[in-house]
């Protein structure tokens, strides 16, 4: 895998992670360029896009958009269970997950993220491992405040639609 | 809305109070984060937002760089950081305290520091390099969450540099007790060997260890190097090809744990893994194929769940099987699948049927026909990726019959796009169809006026190049090419009159080409006519001044007749004032030639084009000046790849104090000094005309032709590589007509299926889409299969090449046939055939690589009395022999032979065993190296068996590793009958590598006149050429400074006795003659060299029961190959 991107409906990048080095600028390029692309998609077609001398594997979860890019020789379908896996994995870390929990504890998810994807592979697939790890390295972290998730959804009404839980749709 | 706005706005002090109530320090940090995010969701307009950030950001400067502030805030500030950063905002201050939180941080604080860097840096920022303590320090953490941490950091990016001074560590976590650093350090060394496989070359062994790990994710994990290293080299790997089946049966029948299932199918990741490492092994493979047939249909059978997940398998399955040596039960599963694919409602799975049909349908175009409706009607899929899917499918399928069908489907899909990359892409391949498989001239002519009208100026700049070289090289028929030419001088003349404004300048050169040079084949047009509608581009304001040069061009070479001269005139006076120098020559030759007709016919001579180029790739003719400028003090021409090389050494990390400033100066003005030379004399060669001429070496006539391709001058120098390249990719596509016109199967006549679909016009698309795949058969069995299938083939080039290349497409075209064969009527019987096809194939290569060198001259052997001398040489050698050759004297005969052939010079030197290297039915070669105090001279014997004696043999040696120098008077020029010939070469080492190999050509003529060869290889160790180095102390000492590569590692010490580290310095002199310096308590230094000049120091510290060496050497790769052979001398004693 070169690259995952996640962004909302609106275009706003809410997590990226890179497995090939790249300069900002074309980071920033590829990243504009990929996300006008994948929001002017409609609902029924392909999730797949050919894209430069890439393929880009994209899925809609509510508000949010996973985006993965792979080489032609890679498994168009394994790498939608990819983001599949990804999302169980936050849905079952935040407890039914919303956008504004990945807003707000970005760090969090880059670090299932990492426990995941090593290097743009799949690391460990078994869910319950995975989350073994991340909660062993929590558990270092003193008491850490989860509420705010709860009460800043209420609190800006702009948000509103990113509250609601991915799984819903 | 604005209520609610209101009244969440009201509601804010309050739940920010009762947030404040489970308080805490952190609090306020976390909600600041908080703020910043909620902050920026209210703004309404971009320049809000970053005036907001650039604030934000101003803010967080301050904090980082108060010495007051704590890891924790440092914590919490990196996120705020991160969170900039992603919006697009640069934050490169924040990047060396990311690295400092993550040497300095408490565990936590630690895991942000760690994913900051790895968010901010790639692999190649230089602030990585202060990471690698940091990381050195966790690995050796008892903390396992650190050591985690490090070994996660580890796997995304490091510096390709530096995993010398960590691999040790990581290398011992593959024995660590919990799974998941096993897990993580594969992971870590699976990325090194991506970056740098010859590092972790040594370790192979331990990868199979972590292949068996009882834990399914290190074996996981596992699989991605074995991936990797298979697909680079299968022949390595086939002894695995068991142990991966197995594993995919236990894997199939769910012997996992349940955690690794999936929607309830067992570890799919790992499933498609195996797939893919046993199609890289079963490829071209019928021995390891046959293992995995029975896994391959379980997994088909197994994937029975309608869901996604075995949809992935299945497909990577069906890759698998129609990669692997074909079993028709397999192909037929296979296809039936495809067919689910294809049919499928989900969008996905179409898309994916499609792409396992375009991967298939080569081997087997039945499988297109079924699907023929499907296909048709994803042509007209409103989703463009399906189009695109569905084009390049056919695209696949085109032959003869259908190739006007198809490019229009291309040509439409093409004019409604707008992406560059398929456009590019579309365009070429548009043009390849066309030039292979073009029905007419016209339609021919057409197309292409399409494609560049289309293709605009992104496309392929070959695609105009070769659509050039085609009209003026012409085809096989003289009056067909006289056609096609006045046929694209009709339809351009008519483009230019209409709105030539809005073509492409690509399009507009390539028409200006071909009327300056064909507008006279069209004998009622007035040269006037032409004059002025050329004159009309220069005058249109979108024309580049690269295109008016073409133009200029054109008018020189068909300005004529009174009104003609006066048009050209009146363009000379405005542009050979232009600023631009390009066309201001331009306009100056036109004003001369258009007023000396005799020196316009010399200079541009008409159908110059299809005249032979001859072209000095070696540019003597500027030897003189290259002398002149070098005698004034020019720095030499260095090549690009040793500029780039010394670019690269330059950027390269120097551990080093720094040197004088000086070198460095001047050698930065040398290197800059050579390319502007080079692009003078490039200048000079290539656009001036006027120059050559007063040269008068070359043939005016060649400065024509030179000159119209001044500025695309590549072109010339590629046209043999462009040339086999078309060629080769006739190759397969011919290969089915073939096929079934040699074998004649007439029981599978494939019959166009009847279609339901009752509208007339999609069955019409069909038949004419699928017309070349349904009736090929029946073409075939007539018995004439390429009569009409290539249409414009080129016409050859050079004797040599011609002969050479179209066996071989015939060789390639009847393997593949059999290969297509089998596929098609399950004959299993073929595989001798593909072989034995192959194998003169194989033969035609050297051949014709041998031809090369030989033409050059390069290496040619000159001889005076060899036969006296050779005589006299072996009669001393016998007699000395007795006592200087311990060497096995073999049972068999001819060992012995050649041993007394060895020179008497060496009779007293250690050699190397005599090692039969080739042999034909008239000449045996063996060699051995001896090795001499300053150099290692191998010896090449080459024995004639046959009864006559064979004059003229050239030997000629090749090497990447090794300079090969001929000694002496060593070189041979015949071989009596039943005599040996000696052969002395000198080798030195260019390039330090852990095995070198060179690699050698014996040619010969017989008697008879056919010519010989005889291929042979020869490796050795790099050990051979390693010499003792006497030093001081202090001069090892002061030499340690001074080298810049090096490389460090743990091996095992040897324990004889008492003293381990004399032990095992004992046995590394012995071994790789190294010489040990001193001895001081613990600590050992060693030194040798490389032959003459190549110094490598070696300094060892007994430690803890290991020996840490530390090996630098001013060469580099060759501390890191001398590590391995010291490792391997320690591992075999």
């Amino acid at each position: 895998m070169q690259f995952m991107l996640l962004f909302s409906r609106q275009g706003k990048l809410r997590l990226q992670k890179w497995y090939v080095p790249l300069s900002d600028k074309e980071k920033k390029k590829i990243t504009r360029e990929l996300v006008q692309t994948v929001l002017a998609r409609k609902p029924k077609m392909c999730s797949f896009l050919e894209w430069r001398d890439l393929k880009v594997v994209y899925k809609r979860y509510a508000s949010l958009y996973f985006c993965c890019a792979i080489e032609h020789q890679d498994n168009e379908l394994i790498t939608l269970e990819i983001i599949h896996r990804y999302v169980e994995l936050l849905d079952k870390y935040f407890g039914s997950v919303c956008e504004l929990d990945i807003i707000f504890n970005f760090e969090k998810a880059y670090f299932i993220l990492d426990e995941f994807l090593l290097g743009g592979e799949p690391q460990e697939t078994s869910k319950k491992t995975v989350l073994k790890a991340i909660e062993q390295a929590d558990l270092l972290q003193e008491n850490v405040d989860f509420q705010m998730r709860l009460f800043a959804g209420v609190m800006v009404p702009n948000m509103v639609s990113e509250s609601s839980g991915l799984f819903q749709n | 809305m604005s209520d609610v706005v209101e009244k969440t706005l009201t509601a804010l002090p309050s739940l920010l109070s009762l947030d404040s109530h489970s308080g805490s320090t952190k609090l306020s940090s976390s909600s600041k984060l908080g703020n910043l995010i909620r902050g920026i969701t209210e703004l309404t307009s971009k320049h809000e937002e970053e005036k907001l950030i650039q604030r934000e950001l101003a803010s967080i400067k301050e904090q980082v760089s108060s010495p007051n502030t704590s890891m924790r805030q440092m914590k919490e500030l990196m996120v705020r950081a991160i969170y900039c950063e992603m919006l697009g905002y640069e934050a490169s201050f924040s990047y060396i305290h990311a690295i400092k939180l993550a040497q300095q941080g408490t565990a936590l604080e630690k895991r942000v520091g760690y994913l900051a860097v790895s968010l901010f840096l790639n692999e190649s920022h230089e602030l990585l390099l202060l990471l690698v303590n940091t990381v050195l320090k966790d690995l050796q953490s008892t903390n396992l969450i650190e050591v985690c941490m490090a070994l996660t950091v580890v796997s995304q990016m490091f510096p390709k540099d530096m995993i010398p001074a960590i691999l040790p560590l990581v290398e011992e976590k593959l024995t660590h007790p919990k799974e998941i650093i096993r897990r993580k350090a594969v992971l870590a060394l699976y990325k090194f060997y991506l970056i740098a496989p010859n590092q972790v070359q040594h370790i192979h062994n331990k990868f199979r260890k972590a292949l068996c790990d009882k834990d399914p994710g290190v074996m996981t994990a596992s699989l991605h190097i074995y991936l990797q290293m298979i697909q680079e080299n299968p022949e390595g790997y086939k002894d695995l090809t068991a142990s991966f089946v197995t594993i995919l049966k236990q894997v199939v029948a769910g012997k996992l744990p349940m955690d690794f299932n999936y929607h309830s199918v067992p570890a799919p990741w790992l499933q498609i893994q195996l797939l893919r490492i046993l199609a890289f092994l079963g490829k071209n493979d019928q021995s390891s194929s046959e293992i995995m047939y029975d896994i391959l249909e379980e997994s088909l059978r197994r994937a029975e769940i309608n869901h996604n997940i075995t949809y992935a398998i299945l497909y990577e399955c069906v890759k698998c099987i129609y990669t692997i040596h074909p079993k028709s039960e397999l192909l037929e599963k296979a296809a039936k699948c495809i067919g689910n694919f294809v049919l499928s409602t989900k969008i996905n799975l179409k898309y994916l049927g499609l792409k396992a049909l375009t991967y298939v349908v080569q081997q087997d175009p039945k499988l297109a026909l079924q699907h023929q409706v499907t296909i048709i009607e994803c042509l007209d899929h409103p989703d463009l990726i399906i189009k695109r899917e569905t084009l390049e499918l056919l695209f696949r399928i085109t032959n003869a019959q259908n190739v006007a069908v198809i490019v229009e489907k291309m040509l439409e899909f093409l004019r409604g796009n707008k992406d560059d990359y398929t456009t590019i892409d579309l365009v070429g391949k548009v043009a390849e169809l066309a030039e292979k498989y073009a029905p007419n001239n016209e339609w021919f002519i057409e197309t292409m006026s399409t494609v560049f009208s289309v293709g605009g100026d992104t496309m392929q700049p070959d695609i105009p190049n070769s659509f050039l070289k085609l009209l003026s090289e012409g085809f096989d028929s003289v009056e067909e090419d006289r056609k096609l030419k006045l046929f694209a001088v009709d339809s351009y003349v008519s483009l230019l009159q209409g709105e030539p404004g809005k073509l492409p300048q690509r399009f507009l050169q390539v028409i200006s080409w071909v009327l300056g040079e064909y507008s006279y084949l069209r004998g009622e047009l007035d040269a006037a006519t032409v004059l002025r509608l050329l004159a009309k581009l220069l005058d249109t304001k979108s024309t580049s001044s690269e295109t008016k040069s073409w133009v200029l061009m054109a008018m020189t070479k068909v300005c004529e007749g009174g009104v003609g001269v006066s048009v050209a005139q009146e363009v000379c006076e405005t542009y050979s004032s232009s600023l631009d120098t390009a066309l201001r020559q331009r306009a100056q030759e036109l004003q001369h030639l258009s007023q000396d007709r005799d020196l316009r016919a010399k200079v541009l001579p008409r159908e110059a084009g299809s005249e032979p180029l001859e072209v000095d790739s070696s540019l003597s003719f500027l030897d003189g000046f290259v002398s002149e400028a070098l005698a004034a003090g020019a720095a030499p021409y260095k090549p690009h790849h040793q500029r780039q090389e010394e670019l690269a050494q330059a950027k390269a990390l120097s551990m080093e104090p720094y040197g004088l400033p000086i070198s460095m100066s001047s050698c930065s003005i040398a290197d800059r000094q050579s390319p502007t030379l080079l692009s003078v004399s490039s200048g000079l060669s290539g656009d001036s005309p006027s120059l050559s001429q007063k040269g008068g070496s070359t043939t005016p006539k060649l400065d024509g032709v030179k000159r119209v391709w001044g500025r695309q001058g590549y072109l010339v120098q590629t046209e043999p590589v462009e040339e086999s390249d078309l060629v080769e990719v006739t190759g397969p596509l011919q290969s089915p007509n073939q096929q079934a016109g040699a074998d004649g199967p007439p029981s599978q006549t494939p019959t166009l299926k009847p279609t339901p679909q009752p509208e007339q016009e999609k069955q019409q698309l069909a038949s004419s889409l699928f017309v070349g795949l349904g009736s090929q058969s029946s073409l075939c069995l007539m018995g004439k299969p390429e009569a009409t299938t290539q249409r414009f083939r080129r016409k050859a080039k050079g004797p040599v090449l011609s002969s050479s290349t179209g066996e071989q497409i015939s060789n390639s075209s009847v393997s593949a046939s059999s290969m297509a064969n089998n596929l098609l009527c399950n004959d299993l019987l073929d595989s001798n055939i593909t072989s034995e096809t192959a194998a003169p194939s194989l033969e035609q290569t050297p051949q014709l690589s041998r031809d090369l060198p030989a033409a050059n001259g390069a290496c040619a052997v000159e001889s005076t009395d060899r036969d006296v001398k050779e005589n006299s040489a072996s009669l001393i050698g016998d007699n000395r022999l007795v006592a200087a050759d311990p060497a096995p004297r073999g049972d068999r005969g001819k060992l012995k032979d050649f041993s007394a052939h060895l020179p008497a010079e060496f009779s007293g030197l250690c050699h190397s065993d005599i090692s039969p290297l080739a042999s034909n039915q008239s000449l045996d070669v063996s060699a051995c190296h001896v090795q001499k105090e300053d150099s290692l001279v191998l010896v090449v014997f080459m024995y004639n068996s046959s009864d006559d004696a064979i004059p003229h043999i050239l030997l000629e040696l090749r090497s990447d590793e090794l300079e090969v120098s001929c000694e002496g008077d060593s070189p041979v020029e015949e071989a009596r009958s039943r005599s040996v010939a000696v052969c002395q070469y000198s080798l030195t080492v260019k390039k330090p590598s852990v095995h070198v190999e060179v690699a050698g050509t014996v040619s010969y003529q017989l008697p008879v006149g056919t010519s010989q060869s005889v291929q042979f290889s020869y490796k050795l160790p790099l050990t051979s050429f390693i010499r003792p180095l006497t030093v001081s102390t202090e001069e090892y000492g002061t030499m340690w400074l001074d080298f810049s590569h090096d490389t460090k590692q743990k091996l095992t010490p040897i324990c004889l006795g008492q003293e381990p580290l004399m032990d095992t310095l004992n046995v590394l002199k012995k071994k790789l003659k190294l010489h040990v310096v001193e001895i001081i308590g613990m600590e050992g230094i060693v030194a040798c060299r490389v032959l003459r000049d190549q110094p490598c120091l070696m300094h060892c510290r007994l430690h803890a029961g290991a020996l840490s060496v530390w090996l630098r050497s001013p060469v580099p790769d060759l501390p890191d190959c001398l590590m391995y052979h010291c490792q391997r001398a320690l591992q075999e004693h």
